[in-house]
């Protein structure tokens, strides 16, 4: 029996099982996961949600790709490192609030309006979004960056 | 406008100078130019702070532009600001202190942005008005604690460190359920309103009497007082010199601080039970510090627990809460943290040069270090309080206000302590300057211009600070008036209403 496995190759799948149900699932769930991510991120002003909450389903959902396929492949479909993108997501959320002495107030005061756009009618415009979107970045790149580094420790 | 920028410039420049240099990678020299540059612009943004607080009174900025009591504000005061001055100081003595000594890997792996983040929730701490936003910027500088104090992952660091962070988690749970507790009773975050709502407060004293208890036990375990200090010398022996440097000069005052404030606005009722407490727990840490500076030779030692004595002997002074006792409190603070910090950087080169910690194995190194050796006794003699040096004022002031305040115990005992420091620090003197020499070829051949440069440059700081204690005593004497007269912290809420 062993034998046989051995011949099959066994030895070399056991490294990298090649799920196929998983691989498949996956594709699809991922799409699905970052939908909600930018969802709850977009919701997260007055109702619960936010760039933490987003950025930690955002970081999930490629973690789900990493367990799915492998390091490598991921690396190819997202070639970022990691630590910029917690320093951009940071310098997003410093320089944003900073900004507003630009204005004459004091710090992390906001400005928003109200435009009108064709399809979806009246929609807010907030500068906070910007702040949220640093705070997205940060989140999803510590997640990213303490993953794969455990697995690199591992390997 | 300029209040509006100038209050949030000690927290923004750490910040930003850490963004850049995660920005930049793993590139040392760049670090190094990055982060001394921000030490030089920090030490001027606090110089300006200090002026204008001094010309113009509070500096109040409105975060968000929320009103007073309900959205965050920083409020920096005569005290804040002196000690926001003194943490650049030292913070950029540390910076060229560690150019050559911290080593290439650690510098590699992110210690400048490390200590840069430090910096920022330090400087946050000390310019907040509002508590809760207090334990926030505690949680920032503690997690880069964590950092530094296991950066470099040897296995003392790795021990300790472990130890570290669970008595810090523990005790930052505590500060959050203290505040829930406090929010609870008077419904406020903001300090200045709550010490409004408390002045005339006539609800049940035995909840603010747990509620005072409870942020005893969170600070005492930060600011390392009797019997929370448990951690405190094993953990600070661990990392690397000059994060030693930082931590002893600046983590344990920012719980210091904590204590001075929340004691001063908050817990006002029953100050017959909670102040006496306070006053007892620091003749303790006094007592029991002195004891351990006596009893070891290793120098690292004796230094860490010239900490504990320190933070007693403030502690006293606070707990007067009259005028004198806080002017002498301030003095005695501000000048802790700039000789603490030189101490461990002196006590750093003799180690770096000598590969050998323990003083007893050490002897006649003033021959090859003649100003290293005096310039380390002159540190020894301000740390005990000589009179022309700097500690003196401020022991003199809270010695008097002891024995105004009938307490006459606790007066000898701080007098005793500097005894007790003065034998502890000539010892290392006479030891490793001073005895039949040692063999000067085990020395090692490392360059010691910068790290001699920051130590006796903060020497020279506090010895200056020492001779100008005079011309100072307007700053301190206006930083005291908000402790022990907290309604002039509070004025800037009822000039508002």
């Amino acid at each position: 029996m062993k034998s046989t496995l051995k011949k099959a190759g066994y030895s070399k799948v056991q490294k990298q099982v090649h799920d196929v149900f998983l691989q498949f699932t996956s594709k699809i769930v991922f799409f699905i996961i970052i939908l909600f991510a930018f969802k709850l991120f977009f919701a997260g002003h007055y109702t619960p949600g936010g760039g933490f909450v987003g950025g930690l389903l955002a970081a999930a959902a490629i973690i789900l790709l990493m367990i799915a396929y492998d390091q490598k492949t991921v690396a190819k479909m997202l070639p970022i490192d990691f630590r910029i993108l917690i320093g951009a997501g940071l310098s997003f959320a410093a320089v944003l609030p900073t900004l507003s002495f630009l204005f004459g107030t004091p710090f992390f005061t906001h400005q928003h309006t109200y435009i009108n756009v064709p399809v979806f009618g009246e929609v807010a415009l907030h500068s906070a979004v910007i702040f949220d979107v640093g705070v997205f970045l940060t989140v999803a790149g510590a997640a990213l960056l303490i993953i794969k580094l455990i697995a690199e420790e591992d390997a | 406008m300029t209040t509006n920028i100038l209050a949030l410039l000690p927290i923004l420049i750490p910040l930003f100078s850490g963004i850049i240099m995660l920005f930049m990678g793993k590139r040392p020299v760049r670090h190094r130019v990055v982060s001394g540059i921000t030490g030089l612009l920090m030490m001027l943004a606090a110089a300006f702070i200090v002026a204008h607080v001094f010309q113009n009174g509070t500096m109040v900025t409105y975060i968000g532009d929320w009103m007073a009591p309900f959205g965050i504000n920083l409020v920096i005061d005569m005290a804040s600001a002196l000690l926001l001055l003194t943490t650049s100081v030292i913070t950029f003595a540390v910076i060229v202190y560690s150019f050559q000594s911290i080593g290439i890997e650690r510098e590699k792996y992110y210690y400048y942005v490390m200590v840069m983040f430090m910096i920022t929730g330090v400087n946050g701490a000390f310019s907040t008005g509002d508590i809760f936003n207090m334990f926030v910027f505690f949680e920032v500088f503690l997690l880069s604690s964590y950092v530094l104090i296991t950066l470099g992952g040897k296995k003392i660091q790795l021990q300790e460190g472990f130890k570290y962070l669970l008595v810090n988690l523990i005790s930052s749970n505590f500060f959050v359920l203290g505040l829930a507790y406090l929010y609870s009773v008077t419904g406020s975050l903001n300090m200045a309103d709550i010490y409004l709502k408390l002045e005339n407060y006539d609800g049940s004293l035995v909840i603010m009497t747990i509620i005072a208890v409870v942020f005893l036990f969170v600070f005492a375990t930060k600011a390392g007082l009797f019997p929370l200090y448990f951690w405190l010398p094993g953990s600070y022996y661990a990392p690397p010199m000059p994060v030693i440097a930082l931590f002893g000069a600046l983590l344990t005052k920012v719980g210091v601080y904590a204590i001075a404030r929340t004691y001063s606005l908050f817990f006002i009722g029953n100050e017959a039970f909670t102040h006496q407490a306070l006053l007892l727990l620091a003749l303790l840490t006094i007592v029991l510090g002195s004891v351990g500076a006596l009893a070891y030779t290793d120098m690292k030692n004796i230094i860490i627990y010239n900490i504990l004595i320190a933070v007693g002997v403030i502690i006293v002074g606070f707990s007067m809460m009259d005028e004198i006792g806080t002017i002498g409190a301030m003095y005695y603070l501000i000048h802790d943290m700039i000789i603490k910090a030189a101490l461990f950087m002196l006590v750093g080169f003799i180690i770096y040069r000598t590969g050998k910690a323990d003083s007893e194995r050490l002897g006649g190194l003033i021959k090859r270090h003649p100003v290293a050796g005096w310039m380390f006794l002159v540190a020894g003699f301000a740390l005990a309080g000589v009179p022309p040096l700097s500690g003196f004022y401020g022991k003199f002031f809270i010695v008097q206000s002891t024995f105004d305040n009938d307490h006459y115990i606790a007066g000898l005992i701080v007098l005793i302590s500097s005894l007790a420091v003065l034998i502890s620090v000539v010892r290392i003197f006479m030891n490793v300057f001073w005895r039949g020499d040692m063999d000067f070829s085990t020395l090692k051949p490392i360059k010691t211009d910068k790290l001699l440069f920051a130590s006796i440059g903060l020497v020279i700081v506090s010895v200056v600070f020492g001779l100008a204690a005079d011309l100072l005593y307007p700053f301190f004497e206006m930083a005291a008036s908000s402790f022990h007269d907290p309604a002039s912290y509070a004025s800037y809420l009822t000039e508002v209403e």
